[in-house]
Parts: structure tokens; sequence; C-alpha cells
């Protein structure tokens, strides 16, 4: 495949931001998810 | 209205420890967000194996054509991202009950746009390197969607600034609703300059599909794919930034508590 690096390089990059974000998304709400009560958690 | 409670404050030896209560550990999930996330993971699958694989090459742009896929979609994401947050605004500066679950979905969506926008600069620049020979050109399309993106990191700066939970949401209402209103300029900045960047590909201006079928379909796995993931992130950012919201209303609760006792303490020794 010409040019793979720009190619691929796109696709990985994408990836591990998305992937980054959501990860911290994830920590961060199971972070603040111990210290509130679940009465106050409207989706559960 | 129901007091404010927090977790640590009120655990007790009968109070099960974080770890093992399982609505605790539930987070921010719910079986909608797992259902959405299983579908994400599959169609981002699906979109690796069109766009890196059974996807042809382009005529002109031959290989490069597959940075497309990641390329478009995000910019689509990040454009639907900022409409939501500009609707949502809207919705929380004109509505009665001024209510701040909008204010937060408008938080949420903005911090997932610019993210997007950030994917979207990189994937482009790529781009750009292949077909223009470099990275960056001040040209109209780039230079007005990178002003979008720095707006809307002044966005959430502007969030950041402090006050109250209204304040907070009244502040940054007014400046979602005036950056949403940089979109239509970036969009028509390809025709409105003269522009390194082209026009749109999919549909021509007579309303035509120029394109090859499979390059479509791909485009459409990429477009779904990010669709379903800026609804995963926007459900589980929202439901954090409520979290967040309850826990600093506690904490303020609790130092108002605290310097309040301390003055009836002062007070009482004076007295004495």
């Amino acid at each position: 495949m010409q040019n793979a690096f720009e190619i691929i390089g796109s696709y990985v990059f994408t990836f591990v931001v998305i992937g980054a974000f959501a990860l911290g998304v994830i920590r961060r709400g199971r972070r603040l998810a111990d210290r509130v009560d679940d009465e106050h958690k409207y989706w559960t | 209205m129901r007091p404010h409670t927090l977790r640590p404050d009120t655990l007790t030896a009968t109070t099960p420890a974080p770890d093992t209560d399982p609505n605790t550990r539930r987070g921010t999930g719910t079986r909608a967000t797992r259902i959405i996330g299983v579908l994400t993971l599959i169609m981002l699958g699906w979109l690796v194996a069109f766009g890196l694989g059974f996807s042809p090459a382009d005529r002109d742009q031959a290989e490069a054509v597959r940075i497309m896929y990641v390329h478009v979609p995000t910019v689509w994401v990040a454009y639907v991202a900022l409409a939501v947050m500009a609707v949502c605004s809207a919705i929380y500066l004109f509505g009665r009950q001024h209510s701040l679950g909008f204010d937060r979905f408008a938080g949420a969506s903005a911090e997932i746009a610019a993210v997007f926008m950030a994917i979207t600069l990189v994937t482009g620049m790529l781009w750009g390197s292949i077909t223009w020979g470099v990275y960056w050109q001040w040209d109209a399309r780039l230079t007005s969607f990178a002003l979008l993106l720095v707006s809307t990191i002044g966005y959430l700066a502007v969030r950041g600034l402090g006050g109250t939970h209204q304040q907070r949401a009244k502040r940054s209402a007014i400046v979602g609703m005036l950056i949403v209103l940089e979109i239509p300029l970036v969009h028509w900045s390809v025709r409105l300059w003269r522009s390194l960047h082209q026009d749109a590909s999919v549909l021509d201006p007579n309303g035509d599909v120029s394109i090859d079928g499979l390059m479509l379909f791909s485009l459409f796995v990429g477009v779904v794919a990010f669709s379903l993931l800026y609804v995963w992130l926007l459900l589980h950012r929202a439901r954090a930034a409520a979290m967040a919201d309850l826990v600093d209303d506690v904490g303020l609760d609790q130092a108002i508590a605290a310097r309040r006792a301390e003055g009836t303490t002062l007070a009482g020794g004076g007295a004495t």
C-alpha cells in the first residue's frame, strides 16, 4: 500500500485518541459513582 | 428537594464498601449504553475492514482515499455534536425551567465535538501531505475549521470559569449558540473563497451521488460507527457531569456548614 504511514497512521491516531477519551470518561464516571448515592443517579 | 448525600460521608460498618456494591460498580453504564457500545465496536471493526481492505483505491486519490472514511465521518459527528450543543443551550436559556440537565448535555456534546474536530484536523493534515504535498495550508476551509475548534475549546474554558451551576449554564449557553453560527461559514468556505480543499464529493451541487458504491458504503459504515460512538460518549459524559455537579454542591454545603460551625464556636468563646 502506497503512503501506508499516513493512511494507517490516521486510523491509529483516531482510535488511540477516541479510546483514551472514552477511557477517561468511564474512569471519571466510576470514580464519581463511588461518591454519589444511587438515588441521585437518574439512569439507575 | 432532597438533601444531597455523598457515599463516603455515609459509609458505616453496615454500608458495603464501594468496590463490593454492585450498584456503585455500575458507574455511568446501563443496559442501553452497553448495547450501543457493543454495536459501536462491531461497526468500528467493519470500518477498518472496509476502509483499509475491501474498498477500492480511487482513480485520482489512489490509496489516500482510505483516510476519507475516518475524516468525513468524524467531521459529520463534530457538526452534529455542535448542533446538539446549540439546541441544548437554547432549550436551557429559553426554557421555563432552566434545566441544568440540558446544560450538562451541551457541555458533554461540546467536549466530544472538540475531540472529533481534533481528529478531523489531524487526519486531514495526513491526507493533505499525500495529496497536496504539505501538512498545512492557510486555506479558507482549514483555517475556518481550526477557528471553530479554537472557539469550541474557548467554550469549554468558559464552562470552567467558576460561579454557580446556573451562572455557568447561562454564560456558556450564550457562547455555545454563537459558536454554532460558524458551521455554515466553515461548510461554505470552499465556495465563498478560492480553496485548495475539495468541494462535496458524495452529493454534488445538483444533488447527484458521484461516488463508487463500495466507497459510499464504507463512508456510510464510518458515519454509523462514529454516530453510535457519539451517542455512547454523550450519555456517559453527561451522567458523569451530573454526578460532578452533585459532588460540587455537597462540597459547598459542607464548607458553608463548617464555616457556620466555626463562627458559632468563636461567638460562644467570645461571650464567656
